[in-house]
């Protein structure tokens, strides 16, 4: 078994008053790619949002590669390695897409450029529309966007919240392929509704549940558990 | 066509007087009215900054301009009284007092803008009646303070002699002050148009006025830039200050009260956080108020609330607005 890249321990979030994570613990494997499943309201987007430090926990441990995160500034988290693609995207809609990208690249040296530019070989839409607005880009060229901002750092974990939501079924068929590309550069935790994208991507699945992780394993165990599936996610 | 839309709702208003006032007084009045609108400019643009970038509602604004007005009051008094800089006939020290004052004006706002958002305005992020309270209360205690350190009366601005009267060209008649206003304000307009559309920080800050979150997950620490605009909105506030005092030949410790309407008035026009929907959102004001007030006195402020009325039932968002 590979390594473990990040490490959610007994982790518990309050938006408000409300009692949103109630316990979740989840280890992500380097270099492999692990879906957080769940019905809506469960908590996905939360443990999200905690992880990069934009809701702290009340309690509970957030670790990459160790070392605690939780407690620090979203940007102090951000520039430990973590990339984030949150749900909706996120793309700044009066920028243009070179202004998105380049505000996303926090190097200035060689290498930096030089990854900028495998990134828009990736996203050729991209690297077409880049002096564009990216408020009029279609609704996959903003969720590619969104994706290539994340992988202009050398992140060493990705976060990608619900990247299918609201997308055609061929335009789902591009984002797969950027996922994947995606894997090649980090580990991945994603939160993904469809499951047929969760099943073509993911190594490992973690099931949320009222704010609570309740089942984990492998995606291939999942995919043959009829029960479970149709016990927590209604399929 | 939509985007020039604004600009052209400028000059329509701008040539329509035309058809009451004669062409020389007109151009007078066109002067002052730009210069009047340039001088707000440099209070709405760092209003429209802080509430468009960090959402905050900051009524001590008005007192960060009285403050850079008597900041600049002071140096120019004291290096006429002592080298008499302001009365000498030498273009190079009127124009030495003047960025000695602009330098004074803009110092004091910027200090008194930093203490203020370090002290009292980052407790209350995301808060706005709290903010509307307590930069009241802010603005309250400065304007006392002016009061204690200057005494509560009117006092006269000394203005250097090179910027004093007025030049005749092809009769007519062009005052000084509000062409230095106006070319004062168009370079503050260039330079902020160029932090913001050329530089990496300008990038970040309007990033930050679109989606503050989103800035800081991409690794930016926004409260850093917030800090940085809420010092430049101040100390542009104190040249505001500095610049209409010189320009109405008087200070007051309420001067910026007073002005602080004006410069919402503009903000909300304009469009909240777009520095290029402010300033044409003064130039109407300012030319507006300046025709008005000659053909119909008394109608002078009124017209300009109903200008705000009319522009936003058109365009909700302001001119420039993002729709946030």
């Amino acid at each position: 078994m590979a390594e473990t890249l990040l490490e959610l321990d007994d982790v518990h979030t309050y938006i408000g008053q409300h009692h949103i994570l109630q316990g979740v613990t989840l280890a992500a494997r380097r270099d492999a790619v692990t879906v957080l499943l769940g019905r809506n309201g469960a908590g996905k987007t939360t443990t999200m949002r905690t992880i990069v430090g934009l809701l702290q926990p009340a309690r509970g441990s957030i670790r990459l590669e160790g070392r605690p995160i939780h407690g620090l500034k979203p940007y102090e988290i951000a520039r430990r390695g973590i990339g984030f693609v949150p749900e909706g995207q996120g793309i700044f809609a009066t920028l243009t897409v070179d202004e998105n990208l380049r505000l996303a690249r926090l190097g200035d040296d060689a290498e930096a450029h030089a990854r900028l530019a495998r990134v828009l070989e990736l996203f050729p839409d991209l690297e077409r529309f880049r002096a564009a607005r990216a408020g009029t880009l279609s609704g996959g060229q903003k969720q590619m966007l969104s994706i290539a901002r994340a992988l202009v750092n050398p992140n060493r974990l990705l976060l990608v919240d619900e990247p299918s939501k609201g997308l055609a079924p061929i335009v789902i068929e591009h984002l797969v392929e950027a996922l994947r590309a995606m894997k090649a550069h980090a580990t991945v935790l994603l939160v993904e509704q469809n499951f047929a994208m969760a099943q073509a991507l993911a190594d490992d699945f973690y099931l949320i549940d009222d704010g609570r992780t309740v089942h984990h394993g492998p995606m291939a165990a999942l995919v043959a558990d009829d029960a479970l599936k149709k016990r927590y996610l209604g399929i | 066509m939509r985007r020039a839309a604004p600009a052209v709702l400028v000059l329509g208003l701008a040539l329509l007087p035309l058809a009451a006032i004669e062409p020389r007084v007109y151009l007078t009045l066109t002067i002052a009215g730009l210069a009047m609108g340039m001088l707000i400019f440099l209070v709405a643009a760092g209003l429209t900054l802080i509430f468009g970038l960090m959402d905050v509602l900051n009524f001590a604004h008005g007192a960060l301009f009285s403050w850079g007005a008597y900041a600049g009051f002071t140096a120019l008094v004291l290096l006429n009284e002592r080298l008499g800089w302001a009365e000498a006939p030498s273009v190079a020290l009127n124009v030495l007092l003047l960025l000695v004052g602009v330098a004074a004006a803009m110092a004091a706002g910027l200090v008194l803008g930093v203490v203020l958002e370090r002290v009292i305005v980052r407790p209350v992020y995301g808060r706005h009646m709290f903010q509307i309270l307590i930069t009241l209360g802010a603005t309250i205690v400065l304007e006392e303070l002016i009061r204690i350190g200057w005494g509560p009366n009117d006092q006269v601005m000394p203005v250097p002699f090179t910027f004093q009267g007025s030049w005749d060209l092809a009769d007519v008649i062009v005052l000084r002050v509000p062409v230095v206003a106006i070319v004062l304000g168009l370079g503050v307009y260039a330079a902020i148009a160029f932090v913001l559309g050329r530089t990496r920080v300008g990038l970040i800050v309007r990033a930050g006025v679109e989606n503050g979150e989103m800035v800081q997950v991409l690794g930016h620490n926004i409260h850093r830039y917030f800090t940085g605009v809420f010092a430049a909105g101040s100390a542009l506030a104190g040249l505001g200050g500095l610049m209409w005092a010189i320009f109405s030949q008087s200070v007051r410790p309420a001067m910026g009260g007073e002005q602080l309407i004006f410069a919402f008035i503009v903000v909300i026009i304009g469009g909240l956080g777009s520095v290029t929907g402010s300033l044409l959102g003064s130039l109407i004001v300012g030319l507006s108020y300046n025709y008005v007030a000659f053909l119909v006195p008394k109608a002078a402020i009124g017209v300009n609330m109903a200008l705000m009325v009319v522009i936003l039932l058109l365009r909700p968002a302001g001119l420039f607005g993002s729709g946030k």
